[in-house]
């Protein structure tokens, strides 16, 4: 097992890899050949841009979370976590443990609405007593603790002049949009913010892996990619939490070492893959972004915060120039072409393009994730790099 | 006289063509089968170039290109919504450097021929060449410095040309692609059938960039344009530390090589946004976009060798794509031999951003039967050197 193992390019030489911290001296360069690859390469919190979020104490839910769990950090006194899915849960319980006082854990998503979506087919719950006994424990120490929790709420505004002091809270109708009428304002010093995840594909994109049309990696029952000797597994081809990620990286890595999929061995894990499946589309219905998240949007709203390009700007490229095409539209606007190279804004810069693109569509097969520099090398790095595997 | 024309392809070049044909108050259409500037003009670097063409026809396009460059960039301005994108039009000049006492000879000979045809060429020994580009390495010892070289965004000024064409009434018509002729009794092209339905025209006009040759096809004519691939790295945003733009002296031999296999040539420029463009690389492997790392290896190396503080860059992406090449490297602007109704306007390789305006004007200045600024004569399609192996 090779760490802090940086996999910059797949190309048909092999799999490139910087060795060593990402910002350190002396990486060691790798190249790999390989009977079969295996791409578990996973995804990032997704997070919407709040007007006030490019303010200092505004973190990912996931970003937060790893500092409070992963460092025992807590990232302010008074924490306010919002956004939609079942992953708001586990954050507010790190926060808690690392020290913060959580003001209100707020689920965009309304109750009725998430009752139907999580009690639709019933017996298929049956299957997931763990899930949902994991879900019942956090929801049971946010209780405890006296966390309020609200459905049907978002943070709508973020204030602050050099940092987070305080957000808007807002009720949502069912399409998210925010209820006529202020919100309540809540004093914070820190918000984390997530809504679902975003799979990393670029490696898959790299070795020319087909994605399905919300952007994963399409796979088989064997976790067989559309690319000959190229596996898939756990988050890239769908969210579905720990114990999928695991069924499926046990199938791809017995196909891949030569096995065969419908092995008696695999029976678990085929048998429990379906079931969390399942359990998985569940909580995409239950959890799926509203399509009026916009509404809470201004003009000077920053989308992309790398380049700083505001929501203002994304509808001037569109009228001025009318293009219908993406890599046309990000260049004029910049967005998305910063260091981060649209891995946090991407999804949402396209959204805001797309509504207002007057036929709402984009022409061209451009995807966003395409990043053929799969993670930032120095050009001397790439200068010196190794173009044939070393054994040893 | 022509009243029609439709333009296939909405790159640079069938962009400037519009804009040049609706200013003069022909009615034009515009089909590209994706979006626009989709092609190869979304795909390369901005730079408008004199010093790397020597004495010729190309080099006369490029000194009446450069200079409508000027004016155009200027009317773009005053034209366009104040909101649109800054086409980033820099005349920043341009630095050529060789590493050998050779390569500096072979430069020196090759600036002297392009200063008798009117280039602004001035030699530099290397502490004047490390002058005006300090981050310049050891390895430099001789250069030429180009001040009529320019830039632009050329994704951001392909755009801007077409909305200055629709302004003057050109249409626009993305996701058309094109796929028969459309012929009179006569045997005269009067259109073409697209994805879209049949368009109309008096004149039809193949602007399409690498893939000219397949719809030339199409449409009943030869000819031989093919892809000759190309890659870039960007970096991270960094200070100002290139002012000009500067290349290796290779980047000459590169452009007239008729080499098939990988060949690289150093072009460094800094963008207005502050990130460090690096190319680039020449290559005919077909339409085969695949980002190879022997081919990004190549184009480092050879990058740090000229500005060595470049190693420390942080590069954050890999783009590219190809360039439309013709056997003989001139482009090919005129009328198709044995297909009345139907134009040429293409292969321009490497230089078709910088090349476009003076492309858009010859074009519209002969159809309309104007005096044209230039012999357009070199450039038609059936000249002999365009006929042999592609
Ligand atoms: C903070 C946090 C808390 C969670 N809590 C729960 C929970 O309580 N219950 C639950 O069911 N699920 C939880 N999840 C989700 C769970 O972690 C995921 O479902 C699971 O980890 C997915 O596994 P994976 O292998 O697909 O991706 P990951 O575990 O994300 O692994 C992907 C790995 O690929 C590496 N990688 C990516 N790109 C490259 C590259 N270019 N080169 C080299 N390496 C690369 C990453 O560094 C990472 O180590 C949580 C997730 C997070 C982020
Ligand atoms: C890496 C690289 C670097 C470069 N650097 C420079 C530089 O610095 N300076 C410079 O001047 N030039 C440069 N170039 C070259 C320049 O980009 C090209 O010469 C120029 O873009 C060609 O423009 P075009 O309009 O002819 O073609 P394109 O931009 O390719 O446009 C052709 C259009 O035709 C469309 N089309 C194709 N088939 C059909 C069909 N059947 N029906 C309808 N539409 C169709 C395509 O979709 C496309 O949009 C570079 C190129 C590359 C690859």
């Amino acid at each position: 097992m090779v760490t802090s193992a940086h996999v910059w390019s797949i190309d048909s030489d092999g799999v490139h890899v910087m060795v060593g911290e990402a910002d350190g001296e002396g990486r060691e360069s790798r190249c790999y050949r390989a009977a079969a690859v295996v791409l578990a390469t996973g995804a990032h919190d997704r997070v919407l841009p709040v007007p006030g979020w490019d303010l200092p104490g505004v973190y990912s839910a996931g970003g937060g979370q790893a500092l409070a769990k992963g460092e025992g950090v807590a990232i302010g006194r008074r924490v306010v976590v919002a956004g939609t899915g079942p992953f708001l849960l586990p954050v507010a319980s790190s926060l808690l443990d690392a020290g913060c006082a959580v003001a209100g854990v707020f689920e965009a998503g309304r109750a009725g609405h998430l009752m139907r979506r999580w009690t639709v087919r019933p017996w298929e719950l049956l299957g997931q007593p763990a899930k949902v006994l994991e879900l019942g424990r956090y929801g049971s120490t946010l209780a405890r603790r006296r966390v309020r929790y609200a459905t049907g709420c978002a943070v709508t505004a973020i204030h602050g002049g050099q940092r987070v002091e305080a957000v808007t809270v807002s009720r949502l109708d069912a399409s998210w949009a925010p209820r006529p009428g202020v919100g309540e304002t809540l004093d914070v010093d820190a918000v984390c913010l997530g809504f679902g995840f975003s799979p990393r594909v670029e490696l898959a994109l790299a070795a020319g892996c087909r994605l399905d049309d919300r952007h994963f990696v399409m796979v088989d029952a064997q976790q067989r990619t559309s690319v000959p000797s190229v596996f898939a597994a756990g988050e890239i081809t769908g969210i579905g939490g720990v114990d999928l990620a695991l069924c499926e990286g046990t199938i791809a890595g017995h196909v891949a070492a030569g096995g065969r999929g419908d092995d008696s061995v695999l029976r678990v894990e085929r048998r429990r893959r379906k079931v969390l499946r399942a359990f998985a589309s569940r909580l995409q219905g239950a959890h799926a972004i509203g399509p009026k998240w916009t509404d809470w949007l201004n003009d000077d709203t920053v989308v992309c915060r790398c380049e700083e390009v505001d929501v203002a700007r994304l509808r001037s490229v569109v009228e001025t120039s009318e293009s219908l095409s993406l890599r046309s539209l990000m260049l004029q606007s910049r967005a998305g072409l910063g260091s981060c190279q649209a891995r946090i804004c991407g999804r949402t810069v396209e959204e805001l393009l797309l509504r207002t693109i007057p036929s709402h569509r984009l022409v061209g097969e451009g995807s966003i994730d395409r990043r053929p520099i799969a993670s930032p090398v120095r050009l001397g790095e790439i200068a010196q790099s190794r173009a044939f595997e070393v054994e040893g | 006289m022509t009243r029609d024309v439709l333009v296939i392809g909405a790159g640079i070049v069938g962009a400037a063509i519009a804009r040049s044909l609706a200013r003069r108050g022909v009615t034009v259409v515009v089909v590209d089968r994706g979006p626009a500037v989709g092609g190869t003009s979304g795909a390369g670097e901005g730079n408008l170039l004199v010093s790397d063409k020597g004495p010729g026809p190309e080099l006369e396009l490029a000194k009446y290109s450069l200079g409508l460059w000027r004016t155009w960039a200027a009317e773009l301005r005053t034209e366009l919504d104040a909101r649109f994108a800054s086409i980033e039009y820099v005349a920043k000049g341009g630095v050529v450097v060789a590493t050998s006492a050779g390569g500096a000879d072979a430069l020196r000979g090759f600036a002297a021929r392009q200063q008798r045809a009117g280039v602004e060429a001035h030699f530099l020994d290397a502490s004047e060449a490390r002058a005006l580009e300090p981050e310049l390495g050891p390895a430099v010892v001789a250069g030429v410095h180009y001040p009529q070289d320019a830039q632009v965004q050329p994704v951001i000024a392909a755009e801007a040309i077409l909305a200055s064409a629709r302004r003057s009434g050109a249409r626009v018509l993305p996701g058309t692609t094109v796929t028969g002729p459309e012929v009179d009794r006569s045997g005269r092209l009067v259109g073409v059938r697209t994805t879209k339905g049949t368009l109309r025209a008096d004149v039809v006009i193949v602007a399409a960039g690498p893939w000219s040759g397949e719809v030339a096809r199409t449409l009943g004519g030869t000819l031989r344009i093919g892809p000759r691939k190309g890659l870039l790295l960007v970096t991270a945003r960094m200070g100002p530390r290139v002012r000009h733009k500067v290349y290796d002296a290779d980047y000459v031999g590169a452009v007239q090589s008729d080499d098939r296999a990988l060949q690289t040539s150093t072009v460094i420029e800094s963008t207005e946004s502050g990130t460090i463009l690096i190319g680039s690389s020449r290559q005919d492997v077909g339409f085969d976009g695949r980002v190879e790392v022997s081919v990004l290896r190549a184009i480092a190396s050879r990058a740090i060798g000229l500005m060595p503080f470049l190693a420390d860059a942080t590069v954050i992406r890999a783009y590219g794509g190809f360039r439309p090449f013709s056997p003989d490297h001139l482009p090919v602007i005129g009328p198709a031999p044995g297909v009345p109704g139907l134009w040429y306007a293409t292969g321009h390789e490497g230089a078709g951003i910088g090349l476009a305006p003076a492309t858009g004007e010859l074009v519209a200045a002969s159809l309309l039967g104007e005096t044209t600024a230039l012999e357009i004569d070199p450039f038609r399609a059936d000249r002999a050197t365009l006929s042999g192996a592609a």
